[in-house]
């Protein structure tokens, strides 16, 4: 049953995007470590990093494209749950520092030291294990999808209203993250990481391994999302999305399919910041925004929602165009992200994949409704053949 | 120098009295040349009965020591030490009249019983000066150092007092004087209940000072009335809570009041409705610079001439919105959302570009600045113009949506659309006059905000979620929805900030946002329907 689950899965497409992906997850750290620094084919690491930091935005826009393109919850909060990730992350981190921070104090981070504290949070005590972090890099963004969804679905608040108190959820987190009595590094975030595993974040080797990381965990991800929609639970889901009454009349429990939906999306985007804090070097406040949950919704708009290859292309062309523009024209970037909005919504409502999918199908229906035609001409020919014989 | 300041000060007195001219002290203070201590004392005496506050800077230089009179006419002069000899100054007019040397001038003696002498009469003087403010200037001081050497002083004072402000002032002087002296016990006991009427806090503290040196007997008295003041102290200090709370509600209900109307009415989610506000600030920024430049002297105006201003130009930004952007996306609320954030991104850079990043400098015009104390709280003109403010949009729009038959083809198109157009409405003039009317308000709320906030690019952001929160609390579509929720949601963050602090306080009134929807989907006052799928 679990490989029916998995084998539908693997439609054409989600096939090539997931074979494209680890292809770019192998060749690139490749040229990065293998090619001599002065060959052509040589990818700096900064590019890789950059390209790394693309594909986590990319998991994180696929995440919401689940809960947004298939059970219609516009979530303007996701970005709580990449930043949750990656504090969970930068925490690990932060613990991996030991004493060669700069005060050198072995068990709390520089900012607890210069802050004062004593000793550790409660909520700090097991991080220093990689997998109770990565275990945390699941729970807690989890977690806090499930407490919220709960609540949210069953009393039924949907639509704009659930997006507005989603992005009133992240705004309250902003807030709580920017105080430093919160035990997370405050305004300034976490920092100054240093090892991995053991091994130095700074290192190439470490970059590729991250690198090709994000390639395969968007791969997994990409192919659990797919999954999910062409099971009969998938179905249900867009039921959810077009018609939630009906599909509650009929029967099924819609705040249920709604919540595991909820959460699976809060945990893939848990897993995004994760593998974004190590490869940018830095987490803050800042990644709490509701600017930046707005963006993600963009990417995934301009990809087209519902596709689930859409935006991860959404994401990596917005990112890229924006890395291109604001070292290029600064001045323009704004205009040119508020233009694509605008532009999206209003001629490229389906977005990048949706309209290429929307136009093959209009143009097999033709090339179908023109042989049938033929055919159908062709059968008449036939038939006045007959009758003149 | 302090001297020649003090003389000045009471030259400008002086001046503020012109009618006491006429008795002209000189010859009294020429006579101290050749008193004997006391001849001086009775001199002083005369000197105070006049009443003219001109002899004042005499009367402190003598007990200074200040005083000289020039040997060769016997006339008095304040001196000053000025190279080898005196700068001489006119002790009435305060006038400097040339330099003398230090032989030519004989200073005019003074022990502490004239120095006594002196200040009383100088408290006299004062309190029973002609003018208002000065008398109520000398109450104040004698509050604040009280001494029961004043007392009897005060006590004449009040008997020829007739101004009842002035004299309440000097009652409380006189209570606060009365307990360092050894008057009768009763009479302490009904100056610490004048006391205690007086209220406030200085009253506490000049209460606890004094009690260590009072009678036994006169604690109780004491203690009951510090408990009674304190009690009075947290009521003024709740009034003040439920004062900053409004002014911050009605912030928060200009902010919101035309996201009512885009939101609330129209069920567009107006991500740009921060940059109408914000465009609103500008715009008074650049009527106050078009002011100062050509006719400063309308500067107290400028704010009156940016309102119809702001709401022009955004009225006219958010039809061009309307008809460019958001028609095309009626149905389809989410994707507004999008398409608004992108205008409201477009908006910010321009801004950006026109006028850079840096805050704006908007002035406050006279009549909104400075403040009045009500009891034991303090109003801030600007707080206060801001509440009235808010409050007369929210009635000007109410008037217009229920009075109005813009407001009737507008409450017609949201109700059921199809139906008003078949009556005959123009539905999309409608909807396009309604965005504009709701980012003109956010436009005039931009000018008042201008006021109290940061004008720069990024003004608008900080308003935005605020706004929509105000909006969904209160319930879409219902404009009492939005005052209540606004004034409501400003009570509630005022009152838990001095508990748990600013940041924590706006942390928990969001999560009480959030649970309160989940009790209400609808907010506080929904709209009555039927529809499964609203």
């Amino acid at each position: 049953m679990i490989s029916g689950f998995v084998f539908r899965a693997l439609e054409g497409r989600i096939v090539a995007a997931v074979g494209i992906l680890l292809a770019i997850g192998i060749l690139v750290p490749a040229l990065n470590l293998l090619t001599p620094a002065d060959s052509a084919l040589h990818i700096p690491t900064y590019v890789m990093s950059l390209f790394g930091k693309y594909l986590c935005y990319a998991l994180l826009a696929l995440a919401l494209d689940l809960v947004w393109g298939y059970c219609g919850i516009l979530s303007l909060g996701h970005g709580a749950f990449f930043a949750l990730g990656g504090y969970a992350m930068g925490m690990y981190l932060m613990r991996q520092i030991g004493s060669r921070g700069v005060y050198g104090n072995p068990v709390l981070p520089d900012f607890m030291v210069f802050l004062n504290w004593k000793e550790l949070p409660w909520f700090w005590h097991g991080f220093d294990w990689f997998v109770f972090a990565m275990l945390m890099v699941l729970v807690v963004p989890g977690l806090l999808a499930f407490v919220f969804g709960w609540f949210a679905f069953r009393s039924r608040v949907n639509g704009v209203y659930l997006s507005i108190i989603t992005q009133a959820m992240t705004y309250a987190l902003l807030l709580a993250f920017f105080r430093n009595d919160m035990g997370f590094g405050g305004n300034n975030g976490l920092t100054d990481f240093k090892d991995i595993l053991g091994f130095s974040v700074q290192a190439d080797g470490t970059r590729a391994v991250l690198f090709f990381m994000s390639a395969l965990m968007l791969s997994l991800c990409l192919i659990l999302a797919s999954a999910i929609v062409r099971s009969k639970f998938g179905k249900v889901l867009v039921g959810v999305r077009d018609a939630e009454s009906r599909v509650r009349f009929l029967g099924f429990r819609v705040e249920n399919i709604k919540l595991f939906t909820f959460v699976v999306s809060a945990m893939m985007a848990g897993i995004a910041g994760a593998l974004f804090v190590p490869q940018v070097g830095i987490i803050n406040p800042g990644e709490f925004a509701p600017a930046n949950s707005i963006e993600v919704v963009v990417w995934t708009a301009v990809g087209g929602r519902g596709t689930l290859i859409g935006p991860i292309i959404g994401a990596i062309l917005v990112n890229g165009g924006k890395s291109f523009f604001t070292g290029a024209f600064p001045e323009i970037w704004l205009f040119a992200l508020g233009g694509l909005f605008i532009a999206v919504t209003l001629f490229l409502p389906k977005g990048i994949v949706g309209t290429v999918q929307h136009g093959l199908k209009a143009r097999q229906a033709l090339k179908a409704a023109a042989d049938a035609e033929k055919g159908r001409g062709d059968a008449a020919a036939v038939t006045q053949a007959q009758a003149a014989e | 120098m302090l001297i020649r300041l003090f003389s000045l000060i009471f030259l400008v007195l002086s001046f503020a009295a012109p009618s006491f001219a006429q008795n002209d002290p000189k010859p009294l203070i020429d006579a101290l040349a050749k008193a004997d201590f006391g001849e001086a004392e009775k001199l002083i005496g005369q000197l105070a009965a006049t009443g003219d506050a001109r002899v004042v800077p005499a009367l402190n230089a003598f007990s200074e020591g200040d005083l000289y009179f020039r040997k060769s006419d016997n006339l008095v002069f304040i001196g000053k030490a000025a190279g080898s000899g005196y700068e001489l100054i006119d002790p009435v007019t305060g006038v400097s009249v040339g330099q003398a040397a230090k032989n030519a001038v004989t200073k005019i003696k003074i022990n502490n019983s004239l120095r006594r002498v002196i200040r009383s009469a100088m408290g006299g003087l004062t309190l029973m000066s002609p003018d208002r403010g000065v008398r109520l200037q000398a109450a104040d001081a004698v509050l604040r150092s009280p001494s029961a050497e004043n007392l009897e002083l005060l006590e004449t004072a009040i008997a020829k007092e007739t101004d009842r402000e002035v004299k309440a002032r000097m009652e409380e002087a006189r209570a606060v004087s009365l307990l360092s002296s050894d008057r009768s016990i009763d009479e302490k006991r009904a100056a610490i209940q004048t006391i205690k009427n007086y209220g406030g806090r200085n009253a506490i503290g000049i209460l606890m000072g004094a009690s260590a040196a009072l009678d036994p007997s006169l604690k109780g008295d004491v203690d009951a009335a510090i408990a009674s003041i304190e009690s009075g102290q947290r009521l003024w200090d709740m009034a003040q809570n439920v004062w900053y709370g409004l002014s911050l509600g009605s912030v928060l209900l200009l902010a919101a009041i035309g996201l009512a109307i885009t939101f609330g009415v129209m069920g567009i989610i107006n991500m740009a409705h921060g940059e109408m506000v914000m465009l609103g600030a500008y715009s008074t920024f650049v009527v106050q610079q078009v002011i100062r430049e050509n006719a400063p002297g309308l500067f107290d105006w400028s704010l009156a001439i940016a309102l119809p201003v702001a709401f022009l130009v955004t009225g006219a930004v958010g039809l061009v919105i309307e008809r460019g952007v958001i028609r095309f996306l009626y149905g389809r609320p989410l994707e507004t959302l999008l398409a608004t954030w992108g205008v409201s991104l477009i908006l910010q850079q321009t801004i950006r570009s026109i006028f850079g990043p840096t805050n704006q400098e908007v002035g406050n015009p006279s009549w909104m600045s400075g403040s009045f104390p009500v009891g034991g709280m303090t109003i801030t003109w600007n707080r206060l113009w801001i509440i009235a403010f808010s409050l007369s949009i929210f009635v000007a729009l109410l008037v217009v949506m229920k009075k109005s038959s813009f407001g009737l083809n507008m409450r017609a198109v949201t109700q059921n659309r199809r139906m008003a157009s078949s009556m005959g409405i123009r539905t999309p003039w409608v909807d396009a006059f309604t965005f504009a009317l709701g980012s003109g308000i956010a436009g005039i709320a931009g000018v008042a905000l201008s006021q109290i906030d940061n004008v720069s690019p990024n003004l608008g952001q900080s308003y935005i979620i605020d706004s929509f929160m105000v909006v969904v609390f209160g319930g879409v579509g219902n404009l009492w929805g939005t005052l209540v929720g606004a004034l409501s949601l400003g009570v509630l963050n005022k009152f838990l900030e001095p508990s748990v602090g600013a940041v924590l306080g706006k942390i928990l009134v969001l999560v009480l946002i959030i649970l309160f929807i989940q009790k209400r989907p609808r907010g506080l006052f929904a709209l009555k329907g039927r529809a499964v799928d609203a």
